[in-house]
């Protein structure tokens, strides 16, 4: 199958622009097929800067029928498809196929409907996420994923990633949001999954698109779950002398029963770099502090404030700090919000590294983290979403000094196969796109590789969907096999190597 | 009977190489959800044990032959519980059948379902192949989401072996009240107050009277009381068991029982025989006479979908999909089940 979809692909090659230009003209306005360098430079990469490619065309369609076109050619002529919503994908899912097509839904950004009474959304794929809570908003209602991304990326990218964000702690990621989705597939055929109700019919489709990286199908519409916003909220801000004790504060918080909407965790190279930036007047000399986010009906939260203000005192924070308001609230949060930019002012570039790992390892994982640091001679800040253990190292390099790129590639790669070993995930929200497929070898098996395989030819024979990403093949995984052994043992010892 | 890891994996490969259906099998209490079909037992009852529990990390990995009631009990030790409140059916229920039906309870419309608290799963393939999807970690993104692909699939995709549950901590107090309501009232009112932050944890109305339960801190619910008005019930816990199960009166009939998704806040159907709703209104069981085809038309007609759900004597017992569907949910059942041994014909007649 992988064999034909290469013959298919090499077919492409051998269409001249021309025609294929012509006939996209056929079915977009002019202005909507885009086929020269200057106009395709702004899709040459997502964001994961380390990798560019040129796509042959861009196309940006405003409606369903000439999506439905578009798709049509490309199978005609085997054209690989790239679908992109705003492109702030950290994984390189949404760079483009140097034969393909980057297909650009970002003009597809009407909110359809807003159904207050089943608390539902429904949306068109280049929707941005933060549009949506902005429509539900005179309702009382408001849509929970929340990535740090919301102003830019589209709803449409966040199924593709099943993104997260601060809040996903208590109230879900992406995957547990959506309640219904209009799929196009690859042979230009409508499928409609799920509804305004609690279950569907059927396999469970709707969580097999989620986190799917544009690999399955292309997303025309989304319904989303609505909720009610939550009665009060209230910030506590703790720091700790030592990482060690800041990790055991987070799995105390959480044993005792708290479900806080979010709890992250700043080390203090990021608390550094945010007081320089903006002064949100985080204790500077702290190992690290947590911001933890309660929220609920009134009753409720003040008796777990009490309770998580005792766990953290039990926990030695050398200080505890409770917003009195809601302007104190966000200061606290604006350290935290504008970490990465106040990270990108310490340093030409950085790359951010994102795996999940049990809780209980996190003063494990960042002490050793922090051995990876100095032996590769990067520097790296650690701010993430501890509460569910989502870390973010964030490395920080000069792609203009000679090999630090590899090496920060190298460093990050590292502490991917740390997240494995302690049980934990390559990745927790940003998805494994072109970045994470050597570690997607690490962490399955041959079989299981196959299987995911044999998921998407169900859907895409021909792999012509982001052909390419989220999931190696097996002879990338022997090659990347061959130089990393595992526990003494050599995966894929069968295959041959070349 | 196969116990161990390598006899099942044995018996499928046998099954496999034979074409030889196999009816996968455990504690047999949800047997009759589903299609009625044929085939040499394979059975999960001794492929038993918590493997993993970590309180602090809140999760829960067991086999899936493990005693639905042995892991409730662990996990209640230390004030856990499965969030969506899953049916037993009967006291040998099994964490691997539960995940296989795929269905909630009572919470599942503030706590989320079965499905929201997947984690990973361990599966045997049709090929006979031992897989591993997912994980112990709440995000986690590697790869597509088999494990929850698994859950409600009804075995058809995998004999399922470990399975990996998110848990959550269980509200300190819970109170349920009661209120006289018309069908229309009861629906407007059960949706009004969803929009609202009270932690509202189940729904339940019966034609006569809407039942709300309330879980929190004491204040809490006590002040949501204060808010909502109506009576406050005694035994609250064996009300929300009986729903459960099944217990109270209305599920007791003999006429085809019909689980009815809908929309939440439409209006009552009109459809005969009587019936009782949850979870907001979006989930109605009728026991009803309607005719199959009479009844799907007019729940469609509302964006919504039907089941029999017990006394199916019917070829047709979901709701039939789209041609686009069927035809993917045919290709991935070829992708994990190449023979089609793995309770061929469970979820529907074409696969
Ligand atoms: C500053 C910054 C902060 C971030 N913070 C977070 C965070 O907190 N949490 C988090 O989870 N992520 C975060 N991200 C990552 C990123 O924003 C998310 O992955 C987001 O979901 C991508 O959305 P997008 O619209 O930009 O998609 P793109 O980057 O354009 O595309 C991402 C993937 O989706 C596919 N795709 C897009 N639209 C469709 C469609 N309609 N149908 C099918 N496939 C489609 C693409 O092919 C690609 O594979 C952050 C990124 C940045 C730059």
């Amino acid at each position: 199958m992988l064999l034909w979809s290469k013959v298919y692909i090499d077919m492409s090659k051998s269409i001249s622009l021309s025609i294929l230009t012509q006939r996209f003209h056929q079915v977009l306005p002019e202005e909507a097929v885009l086929t020269n360098k200057e106009q395709l430079y702004p899709y040459e990469s997502d964001g994961l800067t380390a990798y560019r490619q040129l796509p042959r065309l861009a196309l940006l369609p405003d409606n369903h029928d000439q999506i439905k076109a578009i798709i049509n050619i490309c199978r005609e002529f085997q054209l690989p498809i790239v679908a992109r919503g705003a492109g702030t994908s950290l994984s390189g899912g949404a760079l483009p196929h140097a034969e393909g097509v980057l297909l650009n839904l970002a003009k597809l950004n009407n909110i359809i409907e807003i159904d207050p009474n089943n608390r539902t959304a429904r949306v068109e794929p280049g929707v941005t996420n933060l549009a949506i809570s902005q429509a539900a908003k005179p309702y009382g209602l408001y849509y929970a994923p929340d990535p740090s991304s919301q102003i830019a990326c589209t709803i449409g990218g966040n199924i593709a990633e099943n993104a997260g964000g601060v809040h996903c702690l208590k109230y879900g990621l992406t995957v547990h949001n959506v309640l219904a989705l209009k799929i196009l597939t690859i042979d230009g055929e409508i499928l409609e999954l799920g509804g305004k109700y609690f279950d569907s019919p059927g396999y469970d489709l709707l969580a097999l698109m989620t986190g799917s990286e544009g690999m399955l199908g292309i997303t025309l519409e989304a319904t989303v779950k609505l909720l009610p916003h939550p009665q009060q909220k209230k910030v506590l801000l703790a720091a700790f002398d030592n990482i060690e004790k800041a990790g055991n504060a987070v799995t105390g918080i959480i044993s005792e029963g708290v479900i806080p909407a979010g709890l992250e965790m700043l080390d203090n190279l990021t608390i550094q770099a945010t007081e320089q930036y903006c002064s949100p007047g985080y204790p500077p000399n702290a190992a690290a502090i947590l911001i933890c986010e309660l929220d609920g009906f009134e009753e409720e939260l003040n008796s777990q404030i009490i309770l998580v203000k005792k766990i953290l005192k039990d926990c030695q924070a050398i200080e505890v700090r409770l917003a009195r308001d809601e302007q104190e609230a966000e200061l606290l949060w604006m350290g935290r919000k504008a970490a990465f930019p106040a990270l990108g002012n310490l340093t030409p570039d950085y790359y951010c590294i994102d795996g999940t790992i049990p809780r209980k390892y996190l003063a494990h994982v960042l002490e050793n983290i922090n051995g990876l640091s100095k032996k590769h001679g990067l520097r790296v800040a650690n701010v993430f979403h501890a509460g569910d253990g989502n870390l973010h190292p964030v490395i920080l390099y000069d792609a203009n000094a000679s090999g630090e790129l590899e090496t920060a590639e190298e460093l990050g790669g590292e502490i991917l196969e740390l997240c494995i070993k302690v049980g934990g995930t390559i990745t927790g929200e940003h998805g494994v796109g072109v970045e994470k497929l050597n570690q997607m070898c690490v962490q399955f098996n041959e079989a299981e590789i196959t299987t995911f395989h044999a998921v998407k030819a169900a859907f895409d024979e021909n792999a012509l969907l982001n052909p390419g990403k989220a999931i190696p093949t097996l002879h990338r995984c022997a090659e990347f096999g061959a130089m990393h052994v595992h526990e003494g043992k050599l995966p894929h010892a069968d295959l041959p190597r070349f | 009977m196969a116990e161990n890891k390598e006899d099942i994996k044995a018996q499928v490969l046998e099954a496999y190489k034979n074409h030889r259906a196999l009816q996968i099998q455990a504690g047999e209490t949800k047997h009759f959800y589903g299609r009625n079909i044929n085939g040499e037992p394979l059975s999960l009852l001794k492929h038993t044990g918590i493997t993993e529990y970590e309180p602090s990390e809140l999760f829960i990995t067991s086999h899936s032959g493990t005693p639905l009631i042995e892991i409730e009990q662990a996990i209640e030790k230390h004030n856990q519980m499965l969030p969506f409140e899953p049916p037993y059916f009967g006291s040998t229920a099994t964490v691997g059948g539960m995940v296989a039906a795929g269905l909630s309870g009572p919470r599942r419309a503030s706590a989320g379902a079965v499905r929201d608290c997947i984690l990973g799963v361990d599966i045997i393939n049709g090929k006979g192949e031992y897989l591993h999807f997912g994980g112990k970690v709440m995000k986690n993104v590697a790869g597509y989401d088999v494990s929850r692909l698994m859950c409600g699939a009804l075995g058809t995709l995998g004999v399922l072996m470990s399975i990996t549950l998110r848990l959550a901590p269980m509200p300190p107090c819970e109170q349920t009240i009661a209120i006289s309501l018309n069908p229309n009232d009861a629906i407007q009112k059960m949706n009004e107050w969803a929009n609202t932050a009270m932690p509202i944890s189940a729904s339940f109305y019966d034609g006569n009277d809407l039942y709300v339960r309330l879980s929190g801190s004491l204040s809490t619910t006590q002040a949501c009381i204060d808010i909502i008005g109506g009576e406050c019930i005694d035994w609250s816990d064996i009300f929300w068991k009986n729903i459960r199960e099944h217990a109270h009166d209305f599920f007791i009939t003999d006429l085809p029982l019909w689980r009815i998704s809908v929309p939440p806040n439409t209006p009552p159907l009109k459809l005969s025989g009587s019936y009782v709703m949850e979870w907001n209104g979006g989930l109605r069981w009728y026991a009803t006479e309607d005719n199959a085809e009479y009844l799907r038309a007019e729940v469609e007609s509302v964006d919504g979908h039907a089941c029999v759900f017990r006394g199916n004597n019917t070829e047709q017992v979901f709701h039939p999909l789209s041609d686009v569907s069927m035809k993917i949910h045919r290709k991935l059942k070829h992708a994990f089940d190449p023979a089609g041994i793995l309770n061929p014909g469970k979820m529907y007649a074409e696969f």
